[in-house]
C-alpha cells in the first residue's frame, strides 16, 4: 500500500465523513470531497443522492473531467431552481467545502479578506449558499494545506457560515440545525466534539504529530487522538481510480505526497 | 394578436438611470449578455443590479454603471473569482447588499407576492444581517422564533435570455436548469426577454415542449430575437460557456486593467459586430457544453 497518496487517504477519510443511513444529498465541492462522496455512495452509504455536478441526479457518480464515451445516467432532477426547497432548507444534505478561513467556532469565510465590507482588501466569491447550508444541514470541510492562514486566530474576517459562536446568536433564534461534522486536512481529522463544541483532533495522518497540527493552527486544539487515519482499502482505491480517470486528485495537495511519510 | 416584439435598443430605451434591474441566469450560465451589452452601449447609469452574478455584473461594474449590487456571489465557474467585480469592490466603487443564494430567491419571491419580506433562518449566526441592515421578526405563534426578515427584492425591470419565445411572450427554456428566472420575471414591474428563436405562435411550432414554459406570458413585457444572445455565457443545449472569451475578458482585468481600453472588444459597436468578432454564429454554436 506504499503507493497510496495522501490525497487518497484524505478521500477515504472524507468518504467516512459522508457515512449515513439517510437519503440525503451529498455535495463534495472540489476533487477530494467529491470523490469522498462518490466512494461513500458506492460502498457503505447507498442512500446518498448526488448530482452530475449540474442539475440531474445520478445513482452512478459521474467521473470527473472529460468523459470520452461515458454518458451520465440521469435518474432524477435537482436543478438550482429546486435546491433550496428540496435539499438545503429541509436539512436533507451534507456538504463538504473548502472555505478560505475557519475559526475555533467553525465559522467560515468565503467572501472577503481584510479591509471593510464597503471596500474589502481582497474580494473573493461572496457568501454563496454558506449561510443557508450552515443553519440547515450537515457540513464538513476539507483543507488541503493546514495552516494558520486557514485556521485563523480569533474570528474569520467575514462570518459567511454560522458556527458555534455564542456571541453570534440572537435570542429566540433556532440554531438546532447547525451540524458541523468533520474537518479533514493534509495533516489530520478534526471534529467539534470538545466542551462547547471546541475543536478536537481525532486522527493524525501517518507520521504527523499533534504538536505539528497545533503549530499550524491559529487556535487551541484538544488532543483527542484515537489513532492514525485509516488508509483506503482496495475497494475504495479502485472506485477512486474509476471516478477520477484524469487523476485530478494528484494536484490537490502540494507535491502529491505519499500517505506514508518518508 | 398581442405583439410584444421590440428591438434591443427599444428595450434598453425603456430603462432609466437609477433603476433596479434584475438579470436572470446564474454565474456564466444563460445570461442575457446581448441585452447587457446593449446597456453597456447606452448612457444608463446609477443602476442597482440584482443578479446571481457573472460577467454581466463584472462588466457593468467595470463600466461604472452600477451604484449598488445585490449579490450572493459573482463567478465565472472555471474562473472562480470575477476579476472586474473584484476590482470594483476592492476600489470601494459600489454599494452592496450581500445575501445568501437562498435568501436571494426568497427576496425575489417576496417581491413577486407583493410582500414586504419573507422570514427565514438563513443569515442567523453570520455577519449578513449586521452588514446588510437586515432586521429580525418574531413569530407571533407559541414558538416565538426569531427569524431574519429578508426584504422583498422589487425590480423595476428584469432581463432574461431564453431558448424560444413567441410574439405574445410565451417563452420556452430547454436547458437543464431554469435557475430563478421565473422569479426575476415575477418580481419585476416589467420583464424583457431575448431569445435564440422567435416564432409567431408557439402552439404552431413547439406545442410538444409546452412544459418548458417556465413563466406565464402575463409577466413578459417585451421580446426580441438575438441568436447567440447569451455569449460568452452558456445556453444549453445549443452552446456552452466560451472559456476562451472568458479567459481573454478575465486577462484584460490585469492587462491592461482599464475597461475603457477593452470595452470595444467585449461589447462592440453593435451586436452584429460583436458576434462577428467572436467568430460568428457558427463558432458560438460549436462551443461545447460545460463539464461539471
Amino acid at each position: 500500500m506504499s503507493d497510496v497518496t495522501l490525497a487518497e487517504l484524505c478521500i477515504f477519510a472524507c468518504s467516512e465523513t459522508f457515512r449515513t443511513d439517510r437519503e440525503i444529498i451529498a455535495t463534495g465541492i472540489g476533487p477530494v470531497p467529491r470523490l469522498g462522496a462518490g466512494v461513500a455512495k458506492l460502498t457503505h452509504s447507498p442512500g446518498l443522492m448526488m448530482t452530475d455536478g449540474e442539475a440531474y441526479l445520478v445513482e452512478e457518480p459521474v467521473p470527473m473531467g472529460p468523459r470520452g464515451d461515458y454518458k451520465p445516467k440521469f435518474a432524477g432532477h435537482l436543478p438550482f431552481s429546486r435546491f433550496f426547497d428540496a435539499a438545503v432548507w429541509t436539512g436533507r444534505r451534507h456538504a463538504m467545502v473548502t472555505p478560505t478561513q475557519i475559526d475555533r467556532y467553525g465559522q467560515t469565510n468565503l467572501s472577503q479578506l481584510g479591509g471593510t465590507h464597503a471596500r474589502p482588501k481582497t474580494q473573493m466569491l461572496g457568501v454563496r449558499g454558506f449561510p443557508g447550508n450552515s443553519i440547515y444541514h450537515a457540513n464538513s470541510m476539507f483543507v488541503p494545506f493546514h495552516s494558520t492562514r486557514t485556521f485563523v486566530e480569533g474570528e474569520v474576517d467575514m462570518v459567511s457560515s454560522a458556527g458555534y459562536n455564542p456571541a453570534k446568536r440572537v435570542a429566540g433564534g433556532n440554531y438546532s440545525g447547525i451540524d458541523l461534522q468533520k474537518m479533514i486536512t493534509n495533516l489530520c481529522v478534526m471534529d467539534f466534539g470538545g466542551p462547547d463544541n471546541a475543536v478536537r483532533v481525532t486522527n493524525l495522518h501517518p507520521g504527523v504529530t499533534f504538536d505539528e497540527v497545533q503549530e499550524a493552527t491559529g487556535f487551541e486544539l484538544i488532543d483527542a487522538v484515537e489513532g492514525e487515519t485509516a488508509l483506503p482499502n482496495a475497494e475504495a482505491l479502485e472506485i477512486i481510480a474509476q471516478l477520477d480517470p484524469h487523476n485530478y486528485r494528484s494536484h490537490v495537495i502540494r507535491d502529491n505526497p505519499s500517505a506514508l511519510r518518508k | 394578436m398581442l405583439d410584444k416584439r421590440m428591438s434591443p435598443a427599444d428595450i434598453v430605451g425603456q430603462l432609466s438611470d437609477g433603476m433596479t434591474l434584475g438579470i436572470g441566469g446564474w454565474g456564466p450560465r444563460r445570461k442575457p449578455m446581448a441585452l447587457v451589452r446593449e446597456i453597456m452601449r447606452s448612457d444608463l447609469k446609477d443602476l442597482t443590479i440584482v443578479a446571481y452574478g457573472g460577467a454581466d455584473v463584472g462588466m457593468l461594474c467595470a463600466a461604472g454603471k452600477v451604484k449598488k449590487l445585490v449579490f450572493a456571489f459573482v463567478t465565472l465557474d472555471a474562473i472562480p473569482l470575477e476579476p472586474w467585480f473584484r476590482k470594483a469592490r476592492q476600489a470601494g466603487e459600489i454599494e452592496v447588499l450581500e445575501v445568501d443564494e437562498g435568501m436571494f430567491q426568497w427576496g425575489l419571491k417576496a417581491a413577486a407576492f407583493g410582500l414586504p419580506f419573507l422570514p427565514t433562518r438563513v443569515g442567523l449566526g453570520t455577519d449578513l444581517a449586521e452588514l446588510g441592515g437586515l432586521k429580525t421578526v418574531q413569530s407571533p405563534y407559541d414558538d416565538g422564533e426569531t427569524l431574519i426578515a429578508m426584504p422583498a427584492l422589487k425590480l423595476d425591470a428584469a432581463l432574461v435570455h431564453v431558448n424560444r419565445c413567441d410574439h405574445r411572450g410565451n417563452v420556452q427554456l430547454l436547458g437543464p436548469d431554469c435557475y430563478y428566472d421565473e422569479w426575476f420575471a415575477k418580481a419585476a414591474e416589467k420583464t424583457y426577454v431575448s431569445c435564440e428563436e422567435l416564432v409567431d405562435k408557439m402552439e404552431d411550432h413547439y406545442p410538444e415542449d409546452a412544459k418548458a414554459n417556465i413563466v406565464e406570458r402575463c409577466f413578459i413585457t417585451g421580446v426580441t430575437e438575438i441568436p447567440c444572445g447569451a455569449h460568452p455565457s452558456s445556453m444549453p443545449p445549443l452552446y456552452g460557456p466560451d472559456m476562451k472569451a472568458f479567459k481573454s475578458y478575465a486577462g484584460a482585468a490585469k492587462d491592461p486593467g482599464d475597461w475603457s481600453a477593452v470595452a470595444d472588444q467585449f461589447v462592440g459597436a453593435n451586436e452584429a459586430e460583436y458576434l462577428n468578432s467572436v467568430g460568428g454564429k457558427e463558432a458560438v454554436m460549436n462551443v461545447p457544453l460545460a463539464i461539471y
